[in-house]
Order: structure tokens, then sequence, then C-alpha cells
């Protein structure tokens, strides 16, 4: 019932009106960019040469390109920062109607904890932030 | 007394008085815009010239002396130079992504902007999920700068991107945990609501000893978020050039390096919001009469105050520590910030239950 009623709210507060204003900061902002642009484009020189246009190596010629293949670290940061940052987002909601919730609300995070600790503890001992092989 | 909300009310009242109802709406929003952009672009130019004079002065140079008294025309002078410079777009580089990606940057700096509260009743739009807002619009700018990196084809540019994005998606977990610690205490996501609730004092002096481990790790993960120093990493100067704008010249570069800026300025605004009571002035508890001097001054000059005092820690921070290694930034984040953030949450929570605050 309690639910319900935090459902019955937010979609009372938030119909497509209230979110005019970002519509129009957005359009304003988009404007502001492609004026500077324009501007550039037209106040600038065009003078291009075919060393300008090469990549920049320190003034030595480039070897190859540059889009291989990247350590496979980065990727799983980025895959851990998926699963953890959704647990964050759960804390929302939490953070907000706790104080209706009381203890017993308490209780349920702190199982949520667990299991995110238990997860942390995991990945830690699998060697997922250890960087040196 | 000055006040923003007595100018803001008396222009309101003169173009209703003047106009119908949605024609004054119709002003209202293009001043409110104009008002936008132009603090926008007013706040890039005075945060690079703070920069340089910070850095100046700590090195004990004088910094930009010569344009204007001081100095202070320097970054128009610097802007208008950019804008008249040739743009190139290298050969190998991916000609659609490489020219998106400063207008995503930008775009993403600019809508942060909008649920920020200047002054009393001075904010452009004040929703009710102001700070997930803000959480969630500031992340779309990793993309912006992958998107840079991976289309410019240099070595440099994509290696600075890998360690951007890596670095920003890890710091972001800490930053929005100590958010939530504070929005703890609130019990509200909205600007307003979280600053009204300071007026007693601010939530720095008021949550205890776990409102201090917040703010030192928002301050730390901000700072990793901008990829100032010591974490700039993205762009190491003696090792990767630039990093991920290495490719970028003319009006993009100083599109990137504005967004940087106003960056900083709204991280730095989010944490005077959050824990030194944005635009609210100094109020010690029961104290009428310190309370009331403090009220004399305005709230704007607070505001502004609080946040400059945030950047000018952050500028401090790269004239005093050493870069960090890349492995060394990923278990600060992974194996302490994110730890200590977690438990320090749930110690505000109980905090907050036992109503141990004040």
């Amino acid at each position: 019932m309690q639910l319900l009623n935090i459902l019955l709210d937010a979609s009372a507060t938030s119909n497509a009106s209230n979110y005019f204003p970002i519509g129009l900061q957005l359009f304003f902002a988009i404007g502001f960019v492609v004026t500077m642009m324009f501007v550039t484009h037209f106040l600038g020189p065009k003078r291009k040469t075919a060393d300008k246009l090469e990549n920049f190596a320190s003034g030595i010629e480039t070897h190859g390109d540059a889009r291989q293949p990247m350590a496979i670290k980065y990727f799983l940061v980025a895959i851990l920062f998926v699963l953890f940052d959704v647990e964050v987002i759960f804390f929302y909601p939490y953070a907000v109607n706790f104080r209706s919730l009381g203890w017993e609300g308490f209780g349920a995070v702190l199982m949520f904890v667990a299991f995110f600790l238990a997860g942390f503890i995991y990945i830690i001992k699998k060697g997922a932030l250890t960087w040196e092989d | 007394m000055f006040s923003l909300q007595g100018i803001t009310n008396g222009i309101e009242k003169w173009l209703h008085n003047n106009m119908s109802a949605n024609m004054a709406l119709l002003v209202e929003c293009a001043i409110v815009i104009f008002l936008a952009i132009s603090l926008f672009a007013i706040l890039g130019l005075i945060l690079v010239l703070m920069e340089r004079k910070v850095a100046a002065h700590m090195q004990i140079r004088l910094g930009p002396n010569r344009v204007g008294p001081f100095g202070m025309l320097q970054t128009t002078a610097d802007t208008l130079k950019l804008l008249l410079k040739e743009g190139l777009t290298p050969d190998g580089a991916d000609k659609f992504l490489f020219n998106l990606a400063p207008f995503v940057i930008m775009i993403v700096a600019m809508l942060i902007l909008a649920p920020i509260a200047f002054a009393t009743g001075f904010q452009i739009w004040d929703l009710n999920i102001g700070v997930l807002y803000v959480t969630a619009i500031s992340s779309i700018s990793v993309i912006a700068i992958l998107m840079a990196g991976w289309a410019s084809n240099n070595k440099y540019s994509m290696l600075g991107a890998m360690r951007s994005g890596a670095q920003i998606v890890s710091y972001e977990l800490s930053a929005g945990l100590s958010i939530i610690s504070i929005v703890v205490l609130t019990g509200s996501l909205q600007i307003s609501e979280i600053i009204e609730s300071q007026r007693n004092g601010w939530w720095l002096f008021k949550g205890h000893i776990p409102a201090v481990i917040a703010f030192v790790i928002f301050i730390i993960a901000v700072t990793a978020e901008t990829n100032r120093a010591p974490f700039d990493l993205a762009e190491a100067e003696s090792e990767l050039t630039a990093g991920f704008h290495t490719e970028y010249s003319g009006m993009r570069f100083a599109l990137f390096f504005l967004a940087e800026y106003i960056n900083i300025f709204i991280v730095c605004a989010i944490g005077a919001t959050l824990f030194l009571g944005g635009w609210m002035p100094l109020h010690i508890g029961s104290w009428q009469g310190f309370n009331h001097i403090m009220d004399f001054i305005p709230s704007s000059v607070w505001f502004f105050g609080k946040t400059f005092l945030l950047i000018f820690l952050i500028m401090w921070f790269r004239w005093t520590f050493p870069r960090l290694r890349v492995d060394q930034l990923l278990s600060l984040e992974w194996k302490y910030l994110l730890p200590i953030s977690m438990f320090n949450l749930l110690l505000m929570t109980v905090v907050a239950i036992m109503g141990w605050h004040f």
C-alpha cells in the first residue's frame, strides 16, 4: 500500500510539462555550440597540407593504426562499474524513503550490502583488480 | 540589501504588467537562457584565468599581467585567438565522431547547469530529482571523451581516453555514495529542499563524523572525475602530450577546455550545495545575533564564495600532489574509497535513524 502511494506521487509530479525547461536548455545548448562552430568556420583560415593532416606522434612517423586491441583490464573495470553502479542506484529510493521504513528497512539494506560485499570480495580474490600479472 | 530575487521579481512583475501571460513567459525563458549562456562563457573565462593566477602564485610567479588590469582580459584574448584559428580534422580520423565529440561534452556541461541554485529563489529549474539528474547527466561526458579518443586515431588520444574512461566510471561510484549519504539526512533529492534543511547549520557540521568522511571522499572523487591533477592521467602532459584532445585544434579544442572548467564549477557547486549549505548563510543553532549579521551578506555571495573556495582547493591539489599511476589510481578507488564510502553510508543511516544529528 505504501509503495503504491509512492508510485502515485511519482506519476503526479512527473508529467511532460515539468521537463519543458530542460528541452529548451538542450535546444539552446545545441544552438550555442553550432553558432560557435559556424563562426570559427568562417573566420578561421583553411590552408590544409598533407603534413598538417597527419596524426601527431611527437614528430616521428606514425606506425600502424591506433585502434589496436587495448588491455583487457579497462574492459573489466567498465563491466565492474556497471554491476556496482546498479547497486548504488538502488540506494537512491532507499535513501529518500528510509525514515518510514525504520529498522526493518535497515535490516533489508544490511542484507543487500552483505550481498554487495560478497561480490566485492569475490572479484578481489579472483584478481580482477590486480594490474600487474 | 542587494538580492537577486528582488531583481527577478521586479522583472517578472514588469513583464506581466506590460504583456500577455504567454508573451511574458516566452520573454522570461529568453532572458533565462541568455543569462545561462553568458554565465557559462564568463565562468569559463574566469576559471581559466583563476587557474593560471593560482598556479603562478603557488610557484612564486606573477602569472598573466599584461592584457588588461592584472591580466584580466588575457583569457578573453586567448578565446578570440582560438576562434580565429584553423580547425583541423586529421586524415586518419573518423570525421563524424571527431566533430561530434566537442558538441556532446559541451551540451552535457550546459545541461547540468540547470538545477543549480545560485541564490535565494534564483534557480533555472528546481526539479524534484535534482541530485539524481546531475549524477545521471554528468556520466554522459565519459562517452564524449571515449568518442574523441577513438575517433582521433592517435595513440596518445586512445590511451588517454581509455584511462579517462576507467577513471571516471570508477570514481563515480564513491561520488554517488557520498551524495547519497547527504540525501539520507535530507530525505529529498530536490536541491531547494536540501538547502532549506541546512537553515540551522550546514550538513558538514551537523552530520558528525560520517558527513566529514563523505565530504573528503566527495572531494577526492570529483577531483578524479574532472580529470584534475593528481588524477590527470587522461591528459598527462609529460607522457601523453594532451591525452584525448591531442588532435583537436582551434575552437573545438577551446570547447573541450571550456567544458572541463564548467565541469569543475558544477561539481564544486554541488559539493557546496550538499555539504556547505549552498546559498544558505553560516547559521549557528540559536545564536540569533550572529545569524542576523550573517543574513546581511547576500546569498549569491555565499554561494559563489563557497564554490570558489572548493575550486581553489582543487587547484591547490594540482600543485601539491604528484601524479598517480593508473593501477594506483584504480586500487585507491576500488580497494579503499569504495568500501569506506559504503560503510560510511551505513553509519550515516544509523545516525539518521537514531536522530543523532543536530
